[in-house]
């Protein structure tokens, strides 16, 4: 294994691009060196972009924000402004792991890892966020929800990598939320996770998005549950709507931490509980 | 495969050592400057026996490679006392038992000093989500909990 640590994305991306046999880009490392440590996957070619001028930065941008793509989940949780305008996303990467593991994981890498289970990413489909991705033809913005293509992948191409996150401006009556299902209080991978971010004029509703993770190869991005909760004021009907929707999103799969049919089920309770909880958040004084 | 050459910090001294790219933080401290307080529990992340601070943020030894430590600070378990002088946490573990095999309480040791210095007065159910990611197979964390926040008052009140 070689390791760079390139100082501009530029050099970073000519060392992806030139690189024979595997690559990895090396963030927090709290999935890389784990993946290394158990021998499941041994890169070739390990490039460090923690060296890269303005990545441990959290910035003003157009009315919201930009997140450095080394930025650890701790970070995140100490910045009060952006907490305070994205709760949900701040909790839902806070979810991650140790106090430990905080103190190094991204969002990025959340992300690239492609993991269906990840606590962040819905929490990125639900609030709009965008990613900048540079390659060997330049830069390109694309959308969280078009980067996992399944489980481990990506669609990254050979010599691309995520070089900025957008988080778009927060506006006001709005607010999101993350829950997941997880058999202990702590440290566990998530069996269903919910996002929804939503804005408020008075009571109602007038926009919204909801994100389901761990019930499909990919986080999703639900449109029938935005649109059920879309011109209501969330009245149990709303709910209930929005609840059958989740349920109807879902594609999961059997396994150890749980079945489809308990899958479904929770995915709308989740659901139903995010959404109360981003409409209060939408509604309160900030 | 060539060895890279690393400048950092430990404990307050400068090092210097060669290592291969796929070492970690870990294997370094270890296996290259004889520093075995830290230990290897799990290799993976889980267990936090390896805890350290690297510029003063609490991370696991394991999951960072001995490379990314060039021109970092980086404090393990034994700069904690000074001297022969134990630190109010140690000294406080010795008089609740709070440890019984021991393979954990370094790790411990790293992540609470952590915790006080960001939240001097923590609740205890602070005290139990920040130890979240460090493991203890003997004590059932009941005398550690007690130590810390015990720890906590007295350095309020010292300070």
């Amino acid at each position: 294994m070689r390791y760079h640590s390139p100082e501009s994305f530029d050099d970073a991306v000519a060392l992806a691009r030139d690189a024979d046999g595997i690559t990895r880009f090396l963030a927090g490392g709290t999935d890389v060196l784990v993946q290394l440590r158990t021998e499941t996957v041994i890169p070739d070619v390990m490039i460090d972009i923690k060296r890269i001028t303005g990545v441990h930065d959290i910035t003003r941008e157009d009315g919201g924000w930009r997140i450095g793509v080394a930025v650890t989940g701790a970070e995140m949780s100490e910045h009060a402004e952006l907490q305070n305008e994205w709760p949900g996303l701040v909790e839902a990467m806070d979810l991650i792991g140790s106090t430990q593991v905080q103190g190094r994981a991204t969002l990025v890498g959340n992300l690239c890892n492609g993991s269906p289970a990840a606590d962040s990413v819905p929490a990125m489909i639900a609030a709009g966020i965008e990613l900048s991705i540079t390659g060997p033809d330049g830069t390109r913005r694309e959308k969280t929800e078009n980067i996992p293509t399944g489980p481990g992948k990506t669609s990254l191409e050979k010599g691309e990598l995520v070089t900025a996150v957008h988080v778009p401006a927060r506006g006001d009556n709005a607010g999101d939320a993350y829950l997941r299902f997880i058999p202990r209080t702590e440290m566990d991978i998530a069996v269903v996770g919910c996002a929804v971010s939503l804005r408020r004029e008075g009571n109602k509703i007038t926009e919204a998005r909801v994100s389901l993770g761990a019930v499909a190869p990919t986080a999703l991005l639900v449109e029938d549950a935005a649109q059920a909760i879309i011109g209501t004021e969330l009245d149990d009907a709303a709910l209930d709507a929005l609840g059958a929707a989740a349920s109807a999103a879902c594609n999961p799969i059997d396994d150890k931490r749980g079945t489809i049919k308990f899958r479904t089920h929770v995915a709308a309770v989740l659901a139903k509980r995010a959404a109360k909880i981003a409409y209060d958040r939408a509604g309160a004084d900030k | 495969m060539s060895s890279i050459h690393v400048s950092t910090t430990v404990n307050g001294d400068e090092v210097e050592f060669l290592c291969d790219p796929r070492e970690t933080l870990l294997d370094v401290l270890r296996d290259r400057l004889g520093l075995t307080g830290a230990k290897e529990g799990c290799g993976t992340g889980d267990c936090g026996a390896c805890s350290v601070t690297v510029d003063d943020r609490l991370v696991c030894s394991c999951l960072m490679l001995g490379a990314e430590a060039e021109g970092k600070s980086i404090n393990t378990v034994e700069g904690i006392a000074d001297g022969e002088k134990l630190h109010p946490l140690q000294e406080k573990f010795i008089e609740y038992a709070a440890l019984q095999c021991g393979i954990c309480t370094p790790g411990i040791l790293v992540a609470t000093k952590s915790l006080l210095e960001k939240h001097p007065d923590p609740t205890e159910s602070q005290v139990r989500y920040w130890l979240a990611g460090n493991l203890c197979r003997c004590t059932g964390y009941d005398k550690i909990i007690r130590a810390v926040m015990d720890t906590a008052a007295d350095m309020r009140k010292a300070s």
